[in-house]
């Protein structure tokens, strides 16, 4: 099937398998090797990603089912050459060691920022529920998120230039 | 030397490209011509191949080649790297390990491979080995080690009816141990299992073999923890190919936990098919795979046995395990509950006389081997368990029991170190004021008022205490050797000064979440005085790096650290000579520091990186010396290294329903100097959440067909952010004596010690609500516990 997905913000036409997970496609078509994959049940989060500035498991829907949205990966995170403020506190606050889970962990934590601005201790965690992190004991994800909340001024976007492809006339617009 | 660095928690120079999207994992790699491996497995623990047939496969899309059991019945199987002999001196049996089945011969666990799918794709491989066709004839299986030693149990190889891999013992005569437990006024008796548990490192395995044909040179890009023992044992055991043929690259590897030191079977079949079909071949694990061919860890049944005078004094220790090995022996699998488990039993006590009975054996079930902590967590659970309950059994205060029972205070340097019944000499230790400290953080007498108040409640309150001892920094390579080690257990370390003044530093050991490419650095950067930015670390590719022994048993830094500090000494000695060439003066007329060396007592000094372009261009150079600044060194430690310190659990369990909630925990280690105190912090904190997730959480459940049933994300639960709450750490200095950083290992603690205090807690608190249970079953599942307080 013919897609045209945007990712990071740049229009990608692709002719798809449809059994084609979105993940693969990042990965294995885009070479987006920052999405990772770490199980076969959507239970870890290594491949969260956001589509249409939801945080969504990139192994859980088909990328024909992404057609005319957009993508954003870890990679389309941060604006210019700036970090975004979640990769910053996750380097200031020591919240990855390894790094695989991390850039899904840094997706979900901003789409809980976008959220919730301001959440509580108890409410990150539960936001988390869907990522898994084998090294860190989750201690020191929790307070990268905090560090990162308490950086911004304004609410954290999680994805500030919500660009969509319209599904009819397969035109680039910019969300509401 | 300078001070700028050690000790401070600079941030992580290998962070930027991981929060980026930029790490470069195994499966992130893309060569060439590459195409996709993907394995046939069998879905019974033990069944015999009586055919394969492949045409069907073998003509669908995109399909290479399939390679099965009977394409490399010629080639070794996997090798096991210690070797453990019965206690009559028979030699440890030890089952050929193949690569694939081949037709005739039996399966053995679920997931031994049977055939290999090479394809275009991984879709394509995956969807011909539906094409497969396999008549199985299904055994019977065991996947209990108790049940294994049954008479009538299910053979796991032929060749050894009773399952036995071998038999050991070690510690005091048992007559002497029985003699001492016949003193005692009162014996803690504990029948337990140290159950099943998966590492679940959150990257799978994934490797790349490449062959290179007009250099008749393989390389394999792997998720390994030690990329040049993987080379090694590849190399000389498996594919009899001659080692400088062989380049090995571990890249950013996510995780390892043990479970990515092994050599794996389809690392050398990889490797092996490349040749054969000349184009680059990826297999990468799915998550199910990983379940089922990973090797997993613990996986003991005990009975312990500690025996108390009438003042509450240790008086002896007997215990009786059998441990499971699985169905093939893993690389250290025979080394993780003897050597690495028995000689922990003394613990932090003074017990006088110990005897551990340990039966090793097959399984129908995937390789058991080191797990973080690698034995030490079993004999800590056990001494820690026993503690605990020996108190509420004697009416005595936990914490009260220990400091009468605490080995007194050693440095290793103006006193000697603590020579255990276990072998071991401790190198130094301090136990009292880690146990202190950590009381002082609990509240204690605070929390016993609480808990008495919450007994009236819904809710009970539990604390759980766990003080240990453990053996890192792995290891002195003659003493392992006599222990049965094939390998010596130093690290190299290459320090390569630039002619700029810059400096490359190659080590052998693996970064893989442990944040070398910045405490290394740290350390190089004050010991030269130099910025960190003119340091680099490079690791990982065997090419590049002269050899190494990798990264397990909290090491990295007592081993591998200590062979860069060696290197560094040798590049300060020759530069020495330089700078005295060049100030003209006398090398023992000079002091170096900051970056330079000075005359004494003037202002005349030469930089170190006028130094190194002296070196590289030496033109006014000392008669006789080589020019160049470049300097290997190998570090054989001279002894173990001996971390220590208290983890305290608070754990509230409802009444109603049996949930444990862990509300505090505690940790007080003391890991010796520390380099990066925010890296160490993590270290523990990781330790914590595995050791935490052993009790509460984690376990493999086998079925009596010998499938594992939980086997997935779904399945098995992992620790996930809202089990736990925000830990409690502190830490206690006290340096290791022989080891030029004073350094001991911070990797491990976490997971030895937390996992008794977790189930100790629980006890606790079911005691307090009137119920004297000696144990529950790991993981402390609300069920289990719930039907524990219906007594």
């Amino acid at each position: 099937m013919k897609t045209q997905i945007t990712v990071n913000g740049k229009p990608r036409a692709a002719d798809l398998e449809d059994r084609t997970l979105l993940v693969d496609y990042l990965r294995d078509s885009l070479h987006l090797t920052g999405t990772h994959v770490g199980c076969d049940t959507s239970s870890c989060g290594a491949c969260t990603v956001h589509l249409d500035g939801v945080a969504v498991k990139a192994c859980t829907i088909l990328a024909v089912q992404a057609d005319g949205c957009q993508v954003t990966t870890i990679e389309g995170l941060a604006k210019g050459d700036g970090m975004h403020p979640l990769q910053d506190g996750f380097k200031e606050c020591h919240g990855l060691q390894c790094g695989f889970c991390t850039p899904g962990m840094i997706m979900a934590a901003a789409d809980l920022l976008t959220r919730n601005p301001h959440p509580t201790e108890a409410e990150i965690r539960t936001a988390l529920e869907g990522n898994i992190c084998r090294c860190t004991g989750y201690h020191n994800i929790v307070k990268s998120i905090q560090w990162a909340a308490e950086q911004a001024s304004a609410p954290l976007l999680a994805d500030s230039h919500l660009w969509t492809n319209d599904t009819v006339t397969r035109e680039i617009v910019e969300t509401a | 030397m300078s001070n700028r660095y050690i000790g401070q928690s600079v941030k992580r120079r290998e962070d930027k490209r991981f929060i980026t999207g930029k790490g470069r994992y195994t499966d992130d790699i893309v060569l060439p011509g590459m195409v996709h491996a993907y394995f046939v497995r069998s879905p019974y623990a033990h069944a015999r191949v009586t055919s394969i047939d492949t045409t069907e496969a073998k003509a669908a899309p995109g399909v290479v080649a399939i390679f099965t059991g009977d394409d490399v019945a010629a080639l070794n199987g996997v090798p096991c790297g210690w070797q453990v002999n019965f206690r009559n001196g028979e030699t440890m049996r030890e089952p050929k390990h193949p690569m694939l089945i081949a037709t005739g011969d039996t399966a053995k666990h679920v997931g031994d491979p049977v055939a290999v799918i090479i394809a275009e794709t991984k879709a394509l491989a995956t969807d011909a080995a539906e094409l497969v066709v396999i008549e199985w004839e299904e055994l019977s299986a065991v996947a209990n080690p108790a049940k294994a030693l049954a008479t009538d149990a299910p053979k796991v190889h032929d060749q050894y009816p009773d399952n036995r891999a071998f038999d050991w013992t070690f510690g005091n005569p048992i007559e002497e141990v029985d003699a001492a437990m016949a003193t005692a006024a009162h014996i803690t008796e504990l029948e337990f299992v140290n159950q099943r548990v998966v590492p679940n490192a959150m990257e799978p395995r994934s490797y790349i073999g490449q062959y290179d044909d007009v250099a008749d040179k393989y390389t394999l890009y792997t998720s390994t923890q030690n990329p040049h023992l993987i080379r090694l044992l590849m190399c000389a055991f498996v594919l009899g190919i001659p080692e400088h043929k062989v380049r090995v690259v571990g890249p950013d590897v996510g995780g390892g936990f043990g479970s990515k030191i092994y050599h794996y079977t389809e690392e050398a079949l990889v490797t092996w098919a490349a040749k054969e079909i000349n184009q680059p071949i990826k297999w990468t694990s799915d998550r199910s795979e990983a379940f089922l061919m990973d090797a997993h860890g613990r996986d003991h049944v005990t009975k312990a046995e500690m025996g108390f005078d009438a003042e509450g004094n240790i008086v002896g220790l007997r215990i009786k395990t059998v441990a499971n090995l699985g169905a093939y022996l893993s690389t250290f699998a025979p080394a993780v509950p003897t050597y690495l488990h028995g000689t922990l039993l003394q613990g932090l006590y003074t017990t006088p006389k110990i005897n551990i009975d340990m039966t090793c054996v097959f399984t129908h079930t995937v390789a058991v081997d080191a797990y973080r902590g690698a034995g030490r967590p079993e004999a800590t659970y056990l001494l820690e368990r026993l503690m605990d309950l020996a108190a509420l059994e004697m009416g005595k205060d936990p914490a009260q029991l220990r400091f009468q029972n605490f080995i007194p205070p050693f440095d290793g340097v103006t006193q000697p170190g603590y020579q255990t019944q276990v072998a071991l000499q401790y190198d130094s230790g301090n136990y009292a004021p880690v146990l202190e400290r950590g009381l002082e953080m609990l509240g204690y007498a605070d929390f016993r008022q609480a808990q008495a108040e919450a007994a009236q409640t819904g809710k009970l309150l539990g604390v759980g205490f766990s003080t240990y001892v453990e053996a890192c920094g792995i290891a002195p390579s003659a003493v392992v050797g006599s222990l049965g080690a094939r390998a010596g257990l130093y690290e190299s370390a290459q320090v390569r000064v630039q002619p700029t003044g810059k400096v490359s530093v190659f080590t052998g050991s693996h970064s893989h979440g442990q944040g070398h490419e910045t405490t290394f650095v740290q350390v190089v950067a004050d010991k030269l005085g130099i910025p960190m930015e003119d340091i680099e670390l490079i690791h990982g590719d065997s090419d590049t790096v002269a050899f190494g022994m990798g990264t397990y048993g909290s090491r990295s830094l007592a081993v591998g650290g200590s062979a860069i500090v060696k290197s560094i000494d040798k590049i300060l000695e020759k530069g020495a000579k330089i700078a005295a060439h060049r100030l003209e003066c006398a090398e023992s007329d000079l002091t170096y520091a900051d970056g330079k060396w000075t005359v004494n007592g003037t202002d005349k000094s030469i930089g170190f990186g006028d130094v190194a372009l002296t070196a590289y261009v030496p033109h006014i150079y000392p008669a006789g010396l080589e020019p160049g600044l470049d300097f290997s060194s190998f570090y054989d430690p001279a002894n173990f290294t001996y971390p220590f310190g208290c983890h305290i659990a608070v754990v509230e369990v409802d009444k109603e329903t049996g949930k444990t909630t862990l509300k505090r925990m505690i940790a007080v280690d003391d890991v010796g100097n520390i380099i990066n105190p925010m890296i160490v912090e993590g270290q523990i904190h990781g330790g914590l959440a595995q050791g935490i997730g052993q009790a509460l959480l984690e376990g493999t459940i086998y079925d009596e067909n010998g499938q594992l049933t939980n086997g997935s994300y779904m399945d098995y639960c992992m620790p996930r952010a809202d089990d736990f709450p925000m830990f409690e750490t502190d830490n206690q200095v006290t340096p290791c004596p022989h080891n030029p950083l004073g350094v001991k290992g911070a990797g491990e603690a976490g997971a030895i010690g937390s996992t008794p205090s977790v189930v100790n807690a629980v006890i606790d608190a079911l005691w307090h609500g009137g119920h004297q249970v000696k144990d529950i079953l790991m993981p402390l599942t609300p069920e289990r516990v719930w039907r524990a307080m219906q007594h």
